[in-house]
């Protein structure tokens, strides 16, 4: 496990520079992972996306698979790409800070 | 063979406030869904139970397909029709099977509703209806070149149209794709590669066609150990490969695939998997499912999240392990125990742990073999015995082979039934596994 600062506190992530523990992460953080992947201002779109990813996962343990988040987080899969360029549903989750996406075994 | 428990007698239809009063038994437990869950789920209940039990199964046709071996079919080591069996044979005597199409399940009635009007009550229901194919989900995939480039082997009749298709192949570029998880076995479309690699040489056209596989992981699987170990594997069979592409369309003139963030692959011959969802049925049912279909249930007890009385197992739940007959046949042991448990208006037990296992063929009559959970990743070892095994764990090996070739027989006569495989345990065990391989911290996510 690795230790890093984001928005002056330390937390710690993943190999991969996801959050290991959701509930150290503010919205602070989440601007800090956008920028360092390239994505300057994090709008209300994408707000709409984070927010509901994170939502569904303290709700159910699990984050939503891209597929599932082009069906029901009211942001059409093509829009999605978009807003988080490569990979959506992995980028939002990081910035969300949740663990990555499992994409069923 | 069990009978009826001692001391339970026959009473009249339960009634849910009666729990945990005097042991009610319900005595109509109905299953939708005769497939490899189903069958078994039925076999063992009606072994367990006795008349006062009426064990109902629900299906749309009476054809039951082994689906491990739709894999074979296109390089024509297997025919359509013998992989093939009616659905009605493989239930015992005492198990009504029906055949209709389910319409929608009413929880707060105990009543699942069919296509024509029929009303089915349940005291005790189970959803097995599992998975099923949705390639008109993907834009273009099934309009011009679908049945004549582009093919899916994962139902019966798509793998007999790819046989033909092979058959007649030149050469060119061979794209095998997954357009999204979750699928079932997950590993099939890795044996379609290292198959078409064996067929290619066998044919004298391998030096002329590329194999490419198309696939939205990070890697060639999702767990860390067996990720590298099968993209070495791929990467020595010369399959290239395609990571985190997400297929957003078709397009069956140019014959080109379009991943949502603009990767273009073209084909000349296109093995798709397409998306899957659970059965249609399940999202008609007010909260028994989740965005795709899949029934959503507590992933160690199978009982849905939606009604205490209505319980999944196998491909149409929600649980995060692979879409695979073996993890039916796992989840089958904690199932007839927490039905049992339920009737008898006792805790449930978290029993299943996410146990999968299956072999994975890898050509030139060799395969190897994963054994995981939701814990425990694939790790090299021996299996099911430490150090003898005999077989191997997560390389490749002609005994492996023989041990996929032999689970055909093992599936019609002990698994279906419900009989115990021996040596198998539904949870998974550590031993003759190399644990060493881990993260330090055990985190396999």
């Amino acid at each position: 496990m690795t230790t890093v600062t984001l928005a002056g506190t330390p937390v710690e992530v993943d190999p991969e520079g996801f959050l290991e523990k959701p509930e150290q992460w503010t919205k602070e953080m989440g601007e800090e992972i956008a920028r360092s992947a390239g994505i300057e201002k994090l709008t209300e779109r994408h707000w709409q996306v984070i927010d509901f990813m994170r939502k569904t996962y303290l709700d159910t343990g699990s984050a939503p698979s891209m597929r599932a988040l082009g069906k029901t987080s009211g942001v059409a899969i093509k829009e999605l790409y978009e807003l988080f360029p490569k990979g959506p549903a992995k980028l939002a989750a990081k910035i969300g800070g949740i663990p990555k996406p499992r994409g069923c075994v | 063979m069990r009978i009826v428990s001692a001391g339970r007698k026959p009473t009249s239809r339960l009634e849910f406030g009666q729990i945990g009063h005097d042991e009610p038994i319900a005595n109509r437990i109905l299953i939708l869904g005769a497939g490899t869950g189903g069958t078994l789920i039925a076999n063992k209940l009606r072994r367990r139970y006795g008349a006062e039990t009426e064990i109902t199964i629900v299906d749309r046709d009476d054809r039951h397909v082994y689906q491990p071996d739709l894999l074979f079919v296109p390089f024509g080591l297997v025919a359509p029709n013998s992989i093939c069996r009616p659905r009605s044979k493989q239930l015992r005597r005492g198990i009504e099977f029906r055949i209709g199409e389910v319409e929608r399940i009413e929880t707060e009635k105990n009543t699942v509703h069919l296509a024509g009007g029929d009303a089915l009550p349940y005291d005790v229901l189970i959803v097995a209806s599992g998975a099923e194919l949705l390639p008109e989900e993907t834009e273009g995939l099934t309009g011009p070149g679908w049945g004549e480039n582009a093919f899916t082997y994962y139902s019966v009749e798509g793998a007999a149209a790819l046989r033909k298709a092979m058959e007649s192949f030149e050469g060119g570029r061979l794209v095998v794709n997954i357009v999204d998880m979750p699928i079932k076995c997950p590993i099939a479309p890795l044996e379609f590669c290292f198959l078409s690699d064996w067929w290619l040489k066998k044919s004298g056209l391998r030096g002329k066609t590329e194999i490419v596989l198309a696939t939205p992981l990070d890697g060639a699987f999702t767990q860390p150990v067996a990720a590298k170990m099968l993209g070495e594997l791929l990467e020595r069979k010369n399959v290239l490969v395609e990571t985190e592409y997400s297929t957003g369309r078709v397009d069956g003139e140019a014959r080109k695939l379009h991943s949502w963030d603009e990767r273009e692959i073209p084909y000349d011959l296109l093995v798709s998997i397409p998306l899957h969802g659970g059965s249609p049925f399940v999202a008609s049912s007010d909260g028994l499912g989740d965005a795709l279909g899949f029934v959503a249930v507590d992933q160690n007890t199978l009982q849905t999240k939606a009604a205490a009385n209505v319980f999944a197992i196998g491909d149409a739940t929600d649980v995060p392990t692979s879409k695979a007959g073996a993890v039916a046949h796992f989840q089958a042991e904690t199932l007839v125990e927490n039905i049992d448990r339920f009737l008898a208006g006792k805790e449930l037990e978290k029993s299943f742990d996410g146990h999968a296992n299956c072999f994975i063929e890898t050509g030139f009559s060799k395969a190897l073999l994963l054994d995981f959970s939701y814990d425990v990743e694939p790790l090299p070892g021996k299996f099911p015995f430490p150090l003898i095994g005999p077989m191997t764990l997560l390389r490749e090996s002609r005994i492996d082979h023989l041990g996929k070739l032999a689970f055909r027989q093992l599936y019609w006569h002990l698994l279906l039934p419900g009989r115990r495989i021996p040596t198998i345990s539904a949870q998974l065990k550590m031993a003759g596994k190399d644990a060493s391989l881990l993260r330090p911290e055990g985190d396999n996510g």
